[in-house]
Formats: C-alpha cells, sequence, structure tokens
C-alpha cells in the first residue's frame, strides 16, 4: 500500500483511501511511542529539513520527534520571516538545502502556496506543515486520528470547527479530511471571521454556539490569533468569549456531552475556559501525542513512497 | 526614401475609409498616394508584398508602465518603447509611479528626451499629486507644459474624495481627464480577488467592491466637476455597469480594460504563479462576461495592456509577496483580436476604435488618418496570424507574463510612424 501522491500539500482532492492509510499506519506508530524505547529504524540514512520560516514550537517539535523516532537525520532550518523581503530567496535557499541531498523537507511558511512552490524547485517530498491561511494537513489529520480513537468512527459524525476560520489553516484542511471521510462539517463564528462563499464547499454556517454545541458531535475549537490582525475582526476579546467561548455551564445548560478539541495552544478564558480545557470530555492533550504519531505516519509514506 | 505597402486593405473607421487591394506610396514618412501606383512610382523604392493584409491607423497603448525613472533594470524608455513598437503600438501613454514619480517638469523631459528620436510617441500621464502621495496637487499647468496628457495617481487612487474634487477641478482649466486606479485604501493589500478561490487558496482576498466604490466616487465627483475622469483597467461587473450608466446620464466618464481582464479569471491564481498576480485582479467569469458586454455595447472605450514590467527576482516570489502586474505590449494585439476579434464580440472596426481611435481622443490627441499629404503613422495587421507566445522573443526588458506559450490568432506584421518603420521584428530604413 502506498500513497497515491509523493509530497502532503494539502488535503484537498486527497482520496480516502489515502487518508485511511495515514490513519491506519499511525495506530502502529501510537503504539511504539508508549513502548520504553520508542525508536524505530524505518528512515534510517534518510534526511528531513525542517524548514520553518515561521516560528511554530509544536509542530516544529512534534515533526521533529517523528522523525528522530524512525531514525531519519533532521535539520531545523530556521529562517527568521524578516529576511523575507531581503536577503536569500526562498528559490535559492531550497535550492541550497536540495544541494546537500535532502530526502524531505518539511515547511512552514506564512504565505500560501509556497509548499506547492517548493516542489516545483526541489526533488524532495514536501510535507506542508502550516502555509499562510490555506492548509495544515498533519493537524487535520491528527484530529482525525484523534476523533476516530475517541468516538470509534468519523463517518457520520457531526462536527463543527469553532472560531477565526478565515485566519485559520487548519480549517480548510479540516473539512476537506473530515468531508472525504463520510462527516458532516459545519463551522460557527463571528460572520467576519468566517470566509465569504465557505458553503461552497458544502459545510453549514452557525452563529450560535448553542446551537452548535447541541448539533454537533465534536467541536473543533480554533485558536483565536490575538497576536494577528484577526484582533480587529471582532470588538472585543470580552464579547468573543461571551459569546462564542465555550465554558462548563455553557456546557451543562445544553445539557451535552461532547467531544472538545483544540490545536492549541489553548487562550485559556477566551476561546476556552480552563475548567473545560481540562476537563475530561477535552482530548488536547491526546491530540498532541497523536500528532508525533501522525507525522511518523506521514513521513514514513512518503520516505518509502516509490 | 519611398516605400509601398503593396496590395493592402485600408481601413480606418474614425475617416470612414475602407479600401480593399490598395498601394499605399510613402515618402520621406508622408503618404504619397493611395490606389492604383504609376510604374514609375516603383523605382528606386521599397516595397512591402502584403498580399490583402490590413493597413490601419497606428495603435495606441494607452496604460504603461516605463519604470524609467528608477527602476531601469526592468524596463527603460527605449526598451519599453521597443516593445510597444514590436506589439503593433506607435504611441503609448507612460504612468506616473516612477522613482522619483512624474511630478514635475524635469521627469517629463527626460522621457520625452529619451523618446524623442523612436518610432513610438511617448505621453507621459503626469502625477495627480506631489510624489502620488494624495495630499497636494501636482504643479499641473506646468506638467502640461511639459507634455503630459492626463493626470493620475495610478498604482493607488487619488487618496481623498477632497483631493480628487481638487484634482477634477483644476485639470479642467485645460481639459485634461484624470486617469484613476479605482480601489478604495482601506479595503486593498490583498493578493487576490475574493472567491471561492480565494478561500481555497488561503490567499488575503480583495473584494471587487473596492474598486466599485471608488468608480462610484469618481462617476460622482466627475459629474458634480462636470469633469473628466477615465476608469483605467476596470474589472468588475459593477464596476462596468456603473460607467454604463453614468455614460448614459451624459457624464465624462471614459473606461478601459485590460487583455488579461477579458482573457483570464481567478481560477488561474490556483497554481499560485505569480504572473497571475496583478491589481486590480484577475476576478470571476461573471465579471469577465460583464466586461465583454460592456466592450461590446460601447461602455468600455479603450484596450490598454496595463504593461507592468517586473524583474524576475521580485516575480519568483512567494505568491503573497511578488509586486502585482504583467507585461502585455507584446501580447494585447494577440489577445485582443484571439478573445474579441475572432470570437466575434466586435468588429475590425470597433477594434481599431478601441485599439487606436478612442485612447487617442480620452488623451485629446489628433487621430491619425490615412490620406495623401499626411504623416504615416501605421499599424500593419495580419488578423488571420496564428503565432505562439515567446517571451524570449520579447523586447521588453521583463518576462513577467502568464501568457507564454499560448497560441494567439492576429498579430501585428509592423508600424510606421515618424519616418520610421518597425517590420516583422526589427527597424527597416525607410
Amino acid at each position: 500500500m502506498s500513497l497515491s501522491n509523493r509530497h502532503l500539500l494539502g488535503l484537498k482532492d486527497v482520496p480516502k483511501e489515502d487518508i485511511q492509510l495515514i490513519l491506519d499506519t499511525a495506530v502502529t506508530f501510537r503504539e511504539i511511542l508508549e513502548r520504553p524505547i520508542k525508536k524505530v529504524p524505518t528512515l534510517q540514512g534518510k534526511t528531513v529539513v525542517n524548514l520553518f520560516y515561521e516560528s511554530s514550537t509544536r509542530t516544529r517539535i512534534s515533526f521533529e520527534l517523528a522523525e528522530k523516532r524512525l531514525s531519519a537525520d533532521s535539520i531545523n532550518f530556521a529562517v527568521s520571516s524578516s529576511s523575507v523581503s531581503k536577503g536569500e530567496t526562498l528559490k535559492d535557499t531550497v535550492k541550497n538545502i536540495e544541494a546537500m541531498k535532502v530526502d524531505m523537507i518539511v515547511v512552514r511558511h506564512a504565505a500560501a502556496g509556497v509548499p506547492l512552490m517548493l516542489t516545483k524547485i526541489s526533488n524532495s517530498n514536501i510535507i506542508n506543515a502550516g502555509d499562510g491561511t490555506h492548509e495544515h494537513p498533519t493537524q487535520a489529520l491528527l484530529d482525525m486520528y484523534s476523533i476516530r480513537e475517541k468516538l470509534g468512527k468519523i463517518a457520520g459524525l457531526k462536527i463543527c470547527i469553532v472560531g477565526d476560520v478565515a485566519h485559520s489553516r487548519v480549517a480548510l484542511s479540516n473539512i476537506y479530511g473530515l468531508k472525504t471521510m463520510g462527516a458532516k462539517v459545519s463551522v460557527c463564528g463571528p460572520s467576519t471571521m468566517i470566509p465569504k462563499y465557505l458553503e461552497e464547499l458544502g459545510v453549514d454556517v452557525i452563529y450560535n454556539i448553542d446551537e452548535a454545541i447541541q448539533e454537533n458531535d465534536v467541536l473543533n475549537v480554533l485558536r483565536i490569533q490575538l497576536e494577528r490582525k484577526a484582533r480587529e475582526y471582532f470588538p472585543s476579546i470580552r464579547e468573543y468569549s461571551k459569546y462564542f467561548g465555550i465554558d462548563k455551564a455553557r456546557l451543562e445548560k445544553n445539557g451535552k456531552d461532547i467531544l472538545i478539541m483544540h490545536p492549541g495552544p489553548i487562550n485559556r478564558g477566551v476561546e476556552l475556559s480552563s475548567d473545560v480545557a481540562d476537563g475530561s470530555s477535552q482530548i488536547i492533550l491526546q491530540q498532541v501525542t497523536n500528532g508525533v504519531a501522525i507525522r511518523m505516519a506521514v513521513l514514513y509514506l512518503l520516505g518509502t513512497h516509490n | 526614401m519611398k516605400l509601398i505597402l503593396k496590395n493592402v486593405n485600408a481601413l480606418n473607421p474614425f475617416q470612414k475609409l475602407d479600401e480593399k487591394g490598395v498601394n499605399i506610396l510613402i515618402e520621406n514618412g508622408i503618404i504619397k498616394q493611395i490606389g492604383n501606383l504609376a510604374e514609375t512610382d516603383f523605382n528606386d523604392a521599397k516595397i512591402l508584398e502584403l498580399d490583402g493584409k490590413y493597413v490601419v491607423p497606428g495603435f495606441f497603448d494607452m496604460h504603461v508602465h516605463l519604470r524609467e525613472p528608477g527602476r531601469e533594470d526592468e524596463e527603460t524608455v527605449v526598451t519599453g518603447c521597443n516593445a510597444a513598437a514590436n506589439g503593433g503600438f506607435t504611441g503609448i501613454a507612460c504612468m506616473p509611479n516612477t522613482y522619483p514619480a512624474i511630478d514635475s517638469a524635469e521627469v517629463v523631459t527626460l522621457i520625452k528626451k529619451e523618446s524623442a528620436n523612436h518610432l513610438v510617441d511617448v505621453y507621459p500621464v503626469g502625477a495627480a499629486t506631489v510624489g502620488r502621495k494624495g495630499e497636494v496637487l501636482s504643479p499641473m499647468a506646468e506638467l502640461k507644459d511639459a507634455g503630459v496628457v492626463a493626470f493620475s495617481d495610478d498604482g493607488v487612487a487619488i487618496k481623498t474624495a477632497a483631493i480628487l474634487k481638487r484634482s477634477l477641478e483644476y485639470a479642467k482649466m485645460f481639459d485634461l481627464p484624470i486617469i484613476e486606479h479605482c480601489e478604495d485604501e482601506s479595503l486593498a493589500g490583498g493578493a487576490m480577488n475574493e472567491s471561492i478561490n480565494s478561500t481555497l487558496l488561503g490567499l488575503p482576498p480583495i473584494p471587487s467592491v473596492a474598486e466599485d466604490l471608488i468608480v462610484m466616487r469618481d462617476i460622482l465627483l466627475a459629474e458634480y466637476t462636470d469633469s473628466k475622469v477615465h476608469i483605467a483597467h476596470i474589472s468588475s461587473k459593477n464596476s462596468v455597469q456603473m460607467v454604463r450608466d453614468a455614460k448614459k446620464k451624459g457624464i465624462k466618464v471614459t473606461a478601459e480594460v485590460a487583455p488579461h481582464h477579458f482573457t483570464l479569471t481567478d481560477d488561474t491564481v490556483k497554481t499560485y504563479d505569480p504572473n497571475t498576480k496583478m491589481n486590480p485582479p484577475l476576478r470571476t467569469r461573471a465579471d469577465v462576461d460583464a466586461i465583454i458586454e460592456g466592450l461590446k455595447d460601447g461602455t468600455i472605450d479603450c484596450i490598454a495592456s496595463d504593461h507592468a514590467p517586473h524583474s524576475i527576482e521580485e516575480k519568483e516570489m512567494e505568491f503573497e509577496y511578488a509586486p502585482n502586474g504583467i507585461i502585455g505590449l507584446e501580447t494585447q494585439v494577440g489577445l485582443a483580436f484571439s478573445e474579441l476579434y475572432h470570437k466575434k464580440v466586435l468588429s475590425l472596426e470597433k477594434m481599431i476604435e478601441k485599439l487606436a481611435i478612442n485612447p487617442r481622443k480620452v488623451l485629446n490627441l489628433n487621430i491619425p488618418e490615412i490620406k495623401v499629404g499626411e504623416t504615416a503613422n501605421l499599424t500593419i495587421l495580419d488578423i488571420d496570424a496564428v503565432w505562439t507566445v515567446d517571451k524570449k522573443k520579447f523586447l521588453t526588458k521583463s518576462i513577467n507574463t502568464p501568457f507564454d506559450k499560448k497560441l494567439l490568432t492576429g498579430k501585428s506584421l509592423g508600424v510606421i510612424n515618424k519616418s520610421k518603420m518597425f517590420f516583422e521584428g526589427s527597424f527597416v530604413e525607410i
């Protein structure tokens, strides 16, 4: 069994069989992570470069760990985004890395489309670790893995993505992946944070969080990017938290035991209250563990792709 | 020197000329004879056997970025003029977003001097405000005396309604138009048109209403001041409708469209190729259809390239960081004939109006006539020539085009102006 593409740029147009294969492969690696010796020789001799144009400690560490667990040689290449307009161009950087004979490039960039661009200038397998507000496929895969682990299935579930959909790279990947796997997907957030024309993707848009809780089996709560321009899209954090934040009282009011997920890092007291973030219904830390297993699966399947 | 254009169809709707299979004798740049020539006329003459090709008034591109002064690595006045000649144009208007901007007589003089000996006539467009900053009116009277034919802060719209109103009032003294790049500043700054595609591609969107708001503002102020406004590179459906309505009311508004806006939609951006990034951005099929309708019914007066050369390094950047714009001088005629003439949107006469006559009308310039005693200012057209775009053969200094390798039908074989000729790829003594 192998994937139909030698890169993982996003989940758009990725067939169900491929997603299934990644999720199933991750089960094996997830089991390895519970062993005393958490390392397998699968990618020995392969070199993976983590090319991060945007700082992202968690995603980078997750990939790095996955690479090390698979015995690949991994190199971290962090480029400050300030060097974008001056100094080396992306093309030159990638050509230079390529010249050092690497096998795979994991790329995170603030600009959408960069992973696709890399496939045109590099022969390595390219893995998208987040590009602009476009896609973040491994995050969506680990979300799906976590849902399946917890609820036993994805098909037929009703899943709502909550928050700043417009500035999220996680939302689109989740929408594509979940729909491919047969879930019913909706989004909920302030109308200024839902991209125009999103309904054309076959998702429902709701603006009432209570309705979202009542109607769904899973809420995937996105981080409000307080440090970005996103802050201008709603009147105040207080208002956001009041109308879209999820706390225990709100869940109890709706009398619903619902699976709450979050890609992290959490703004406690904004999109999730601490009692929910730490509560029993959350699988947020499990998501993090599963992230390593999913990335191992992706690296393995692409690294051994012929 | 004597030149004979043998067996041509001379066509100029402006003078209601439509003569098939005639010979045109040009001597020292002046048209000496049209029709049957005496045998002695052929003595010592250079003869172009044109075999039924069209000879029309020289095409005029009223929206060109020459990049000189400031970015001579991307284009100079001379290389831009060479590209214009190669593309079939005998005249161009160049936009003021140079460094420094064309906001002083000195810069106008520099451009005039650089182009003085070239076949192509160059008419600078002056900045409407100093440094195109939208704060203080540029010295419009001085600029006019130096030779500008319009005013614009192109690259951006004139910043405030107050400054635009003043610009329109002041420019009215000279009967010159204000050319507007219509984009509301507060809605600008995205990388592509807002549509399902911007959502799918995760690219920051520019809504078409950003254009519409300024088109509406400009129309209202043109009406209020009874002055002339020209809408540059119109791209949205609503804007076309507003210009149509304004014209019906007798408001002095004209409009141009760039070939990419009637050829491509924002589906093309899916490749993240920075050569599909321009401002205004490529829009939707509905917008393209509205533009074609606007060309047909005369709402849109002119076809203009918005020729915007950029260095390779800049256009190889990440899509979001790459600058806006594509080159267009050498693909405009081919695209226009392929998309408009051969698809039966416009007749040959209408094509000539939009490519040669109307741009000059907007800028109050003389319209070349194909008549004995007149200066020969001509474009020689092969409307049925099938050719493949090859950016390596362009004479412009830059190569940022999304149309490389595209098969087109219709091209310019050559141009004649100022006693000079450019024919089939090179300058020829006449």
